[in-house]
């Protein structure tokens, strides 16, 4: 049928995501507190997120800018923020970045908070992009009958 | 429609029905996310962003102004924030004669069962392991209703997730069905279960 393809792409999609292990409970858990009233809970969330988060990007991007030496309570104190943050929406890949960085910062490994900071900062673009994709698709799909279940 | 005594947002004739929640949380996200499960639950929820601001709107700041007409049900807090962490808005809390009435539940990302004794022991209602679900909120909204009102059952849940084992009443043995939520997601079941002494 011609019009169940785009559900099956959007479901696709969401499968996707979760194989590539980007996506975790969490984000299910969301997209089952959507109802008529609120359509796009999970949306409005995830935008919230990003706008929220930036800040805290920034904030430990300027903390690992002012070494001699790095303050590490600092950075893990922000990081254990965005990593709460990352994972109320179900950001599985991007959390694991982040319990990597406090790991780092508990052992005092500058280079390793570093390294460790890239990644995560394309986790989170990258998670950000296909998180787009999937609302924009999502949307224009109308409204499912129920969040389905990745396999 | 206009109703005889507006206070605090909560219209008299919905007040001895609804529960109203006063959540804690310094993160947005967090706030957005309980606020909206607490509202599916039917609850009033106000939601503030520290315990300073949590105390003001008590009245348990330094003015210490009685709030007229204000019923917290329930208060629901994150651990760890700036400044006024969770663990000391509990215990201010329990130290007002006022409120100390109130159940008090924690919410930490970590699950570190110190933490949650120390909780437990000044007071705190139950404990709740971020990210939070809509089944962790489910089986605190009986302490809002407590013995006050004929104790309304959760709504129907066929049709959502059934990992919520039945309210626990505070007066009646732990639950020990076996079909009890996973021990991981409720520290608070099995701490109960294993320090009735403590009771």
């Amino acid at each position: 049928m011609e019009r169940s393809q785009p559900r099956r792409q959007v479901a696709a999609m969401k499968q996707s995501l979760f194989d590539q292990g980007l996506l975790d409970e969490q984000f299910i858990q969301l997209e089952e507190l959507s109802d008529d009233a609120n359509p796009n809970f999970v949306e409005e969330i995830v935008t919230l997120y990003y706008r929220d988060s930036s800040r805290l990007i920034s904030s430990i991007e300027q903390a690992l800018k002012e070494r001699h030496p790095l303050d590490f309570n600092k950075l893990d104190t922000l990081m254990h923020q965005f990593k709460g943050s990352s994972s109320s929406i179900g950001a599985k890949k991007v959390k694991a970045e982040c319990t990597l960085f406090r790991e780092y910062c508990r052992t005092g490994n500058a280079e390793g908070c570093m390294k460790t900071f890239q990644q995560l900062k394309k986790e989170y673009a990258s998670l950000r992009k296909k998180l787009e994709a999937y609302f924009q698709l999502a949307r224009q799909t109308g409204p499912m009958e129920t969040a389905c279940r990745p396999k | 429609m206009e109703c005889e005594g507006v206070v605090s947002g909560v219209r008299m004739g919905e007040s001895s029905e609804e529960v109203h929640v006063l959540a804690v949380d310094d993160s947005l996200v967090d706030r957005k996310v309980i606020e909206r499960l607490l509202k599916i639950l039917a609850c009033k929820v106000t939601a503030v962003d520290s315990g300073v601001r949590a105390l003001e709107y008590l009245g348990l700041d330094q003015s210490d102004a009685f709030v007229e007409g204000l019923k917290v049900d329930l208060i629901i807090t994150d651990y760890c924030m700036p400044g006024m962490t969770g663990y000391d808005l509990l215990k201010k809390i329990k130290e007002s004669s006022t409120f100390r009435e109130i159940p008090v539940v924690i919410m930490s990302s970590e699950n570190i069962l110190p933490r949650i004794d120390r909780c437990l022991e000044e007071g705190a209602e139950d404990f709740i392991v971020k990210p939070v679900k809509l089944s962790d909120v489910k089986r605190l909204k009986d302490y809002g209703v407590g013995g006050r009102i004929n104790k309304r059952k959760l709504p129907d849940t066929t049709e959502l997730d059934l990992s919520s084992s039945p309210p626990s009443d505070s007066s009646s043995s732990p639950s020990i069905s076996p079909s009890s939520p996973p021990v991981i997601d409720s520290p608070i079941q099995r701490l109960k279960m294993t320090t009735t002494a403590l009771d």
